[in-house]
């Protein structure tokens, strides 16, 4: 068994590696994509301050009228506190306040939009709350962004990369052609998966290396941890994409699905936005997506020096969705 | 001897159409077995169920006298009508791949000696010939060193000096006691390659046997061929059975002495007078009543 898993999985490295127009814009375009947003988005101004609430919001506009209106203030209700502080204390949000009686609010004092929020507040409802100081490094937005963009690179390669060639191979009868020889279903399925994993895996180390070049982002947790948690995210939506290929021999059709998985992934993840503020149902949705799992466990590694056990349920969540998929891409499989 | 393959009730059905329609055979080890037919006969539809491709709706397939299993796949060559293969690859890597599939397989340098395989090697498979194409897909076919081999139409498309290599590679892979199925609608190669054919229609096997004792069987009369400037004017009066074919007049006799007086009688010109010998083409006209080339 494992003679014919390798001798499937050679075959595929090869034609990747020798298909050199594919190869260059997978490991082109995401270097293009995070120099050019690292140049655009790095230090530019927000026009709109972030504040988290920890007692509802409907007591700020009770106990804190004045400050509930100031125009260009978003109010982010939070129930863990501990969670909100460690955000201004990474200057993800620029003040938290919490309502709940005695009032209080936490800045960063390090951070510029804190110091100005800190003179609204004091402006528009006195000295009332009571002041908590934070400190802590900001955390970029190249450095919340770059875990985004590189695992959605990886999500195109995998679900485009393998769901592409899969209906390739059933189109053109190549799948045909292995089904007449001793090879089974899931050694194939397993050899697309593990080629797919190597070479994904190679192509985002290879970019995050490079991007280590010429961007100074954060790394602040254990390498070993992010690659465990890379390599998850790859195999969950590698198989995804096998699972969508498993029959379909049109790719006009695999092409819609694949677009109807991808476009809400991608825009849902928080891949390019934060989803906080966001309804709670869209980010009860986005806990559906391997994607938020991997950005998610990866953000908190990289920007927080989170621990194996700390992003655990990302773990356990990709896990069990990768499992999923394979046994029913592997169960509903067809040759032709 | 025993069949090496048969097959018994064998129907395939779509919705609205009888592919294959409850055929017979047993196919003897070490012959190459024709199934003829014209485009949409069922010939592929028939091989791919002897393959175990394709799942008929009814009816069963014996492979030395047991149902199709693991081993069958072991022990089984297939060419496909229709096929890819990896691409990026050379022909040398691509005889390892499936090579790296099979428990038992044939030495590669003797396959590609065999197959005429030493010129392309290092050749991508995308950019062989039609012939050498072909050459690869047959290799593949025997990769395990199979004892019995499917060739599904594997000329359909080459020129006339490729399929003329073909068949005597073709030939040599016969002379090593491998059992062949093969579907053509070429006649000239059914009668070059094989020993026992079956002619299909419609999906069902409307004639078979050795070509010989088919044309036999169907013809007991002779076919005359005469250019039209020698047959004279009188011929179309004298009751004889003609034809006409490009430049010559063909007359269908069981009677030739009788016949051959006739012409003389019309005063016909006999020295560019021809015996044609009845090919499978008219075979097939005649069990069928339809041209076989499409």
């Amino acid at each position: 068994m494992m003679k014919k898993f390798l001798a499937v999985l050679h075959a595929r490295n090869m034609e990747f590696l020798r298909d050199r127009s594919a190869l260059t814009w997978n490991l082109a375009m995401p270097f293009f994509l995070v120099i050019g947003l690292a140049f655009t988005f790095s230090g530019s101004p927000r026009d709109i301050y972030k504040i988290g609430v920890v007692g509802g919001l409907d007591t700020l506009a009770r106990v804190a009228p004045a400050l509930q209106a100031t125009r260009h203030l978003q109010f982010i209700h939070y129930d863990n506190l501990d969670l909100a502080i460690g955000k201004v204390s990474h200057q993800q949000l620029d003040m938290l306040v919490d309502v709940s009686s005695p009032p209080r609010y936490w800045v960063n004092t390090t951070s510029p939009n804190g110091y100005l929020l800190e003179r609204i507040i004091w402006g528009v409802e006195g000295q009332r709350f009571a002041r908590q100081p934070v400190e802590g490094a900001e955390i970029r937005y190249v450095d919340w962004f770059l875990p985004g963009i590189l695992g959605m690179n990886m999500m195109f390669s995998c679900l485009f990369g393998v769901g592409y060639v899969m209906v390739r191979y059933r189109k053109n009868g190549f799948l045909k052609r292995l089904k007449a020889t001793p090879l089974g279903a899931l050694n194939f399925l397993l050899a697309q998966l593990a080629s797919r994993l190597l070479l994904i895996m190679g192509i985002t180390i290879t970019v995050y290396a490079g991007c280590n070049l010429f961007i100074d982002f954060n790394m602040q947790g254990s390498y070993w941890d992010l690659l465990l948690i890379a390599t998850l995210g790859a195999v969950c939506m590698i198989s995804i994409g096998l699972l969508i290929a498993a029959r379909t021999a049109s790719e006009e059709f695999a092409g819609g699905i694949l677009n109807s998985v991808t476009w809400p992934m991608m825009l849902l993840s928080g891949a390019w936005f934060s989803l906080e503020g966001t309804h709670r149902w869209v980010q009860q949705l986005a806990q559906l997506f391997p994607l938020t799992h991997l950005i998610d466990a990866s953000r908190a590694i990289m920007n927080e020096g989170a621990t194996l056990y700390q992003v655990m349920p990302h773990v356990l969540v990709m896990a069990g969705m990768s499992a999923l998929f394979l046994a029913m891409g592997a169960y509903i499989f067809k040759w032709e | 001897m025993p069949p090496i393959i048969s097959a018994t009730g064998l129907v395939k059905n779509y919705p609205g159409v009888i592919a294959v329609d409850n055929i017979n055979l047993a196919i003897p080890q070490g012959v190459c077995f024709g199934l003829l037919g014209p485009n949409g006969a069922g010939k592929t539809t028939t091989i791919e169920m002897l393959e175990g491709i394709l799942l008929p709706t009814s009816g069963s397939v014996l492979y030395k006298g047991e149902p199709l299993d693991a081993r069958y796949r072991e022990e089984v060559g297939i060419q496909f009508q229709h096929t890819a293969l990896q691409e990026f690859l050379t022909v040398r890597e691509t005889l390892e791949l499936f090579e790296r599939l099979y428990q038992h397989t044939f030495p590669i340098a003797e396959l590609i000696a065999l197959c005429a395989l030493d010129d392309i090697l290092h050749r991508d498979t995308r950019k062989l010939s039609g012939g050498q194409r072909q050459r690869l897909l047959l290799a593949l076919a025997m990769i395990n060193d199979p004892e019995l081999i499917f060739l599904d139409e594997p000329t359909t498309g080459l020129d006339p000096q490729a399929r003329r290599n073909f068949w005597e590679l073709v030939t040599l892979v016969k002379s090593r006691n491998k059992t062949i199925v093969l579907t053509t609608h070429y006649m000239e190669e059914a009668y070059a390659l094989c020993d026992e054919i079956a002619i299909m229609d419609k999906g069902r096997i409307v004639s078979q046997g050795t070509p010989e004792q088919l044309l036999a069987d169907h013809f007991g009369d002779v076919v005359l061929q005469i250019p039209k400037d020698d047959a004279g004017s009188k011929i179309f009066e004298s009751g004889l059975s003609i034809a006409h074919a490009a430049d010559f007049l063909e007359i269908k006799t069981s009677r030739l002495d009788y016949t051959l007086r006739q012409l003389m009688d019309c005063g016909a010109n006999l020295d560019r007078l021809r015996i044609r010998a009845w090919t499978l083409d008219d075979l097939f006209i005649n069990v069928t009543g339809k041209s076989l080339r499409p």
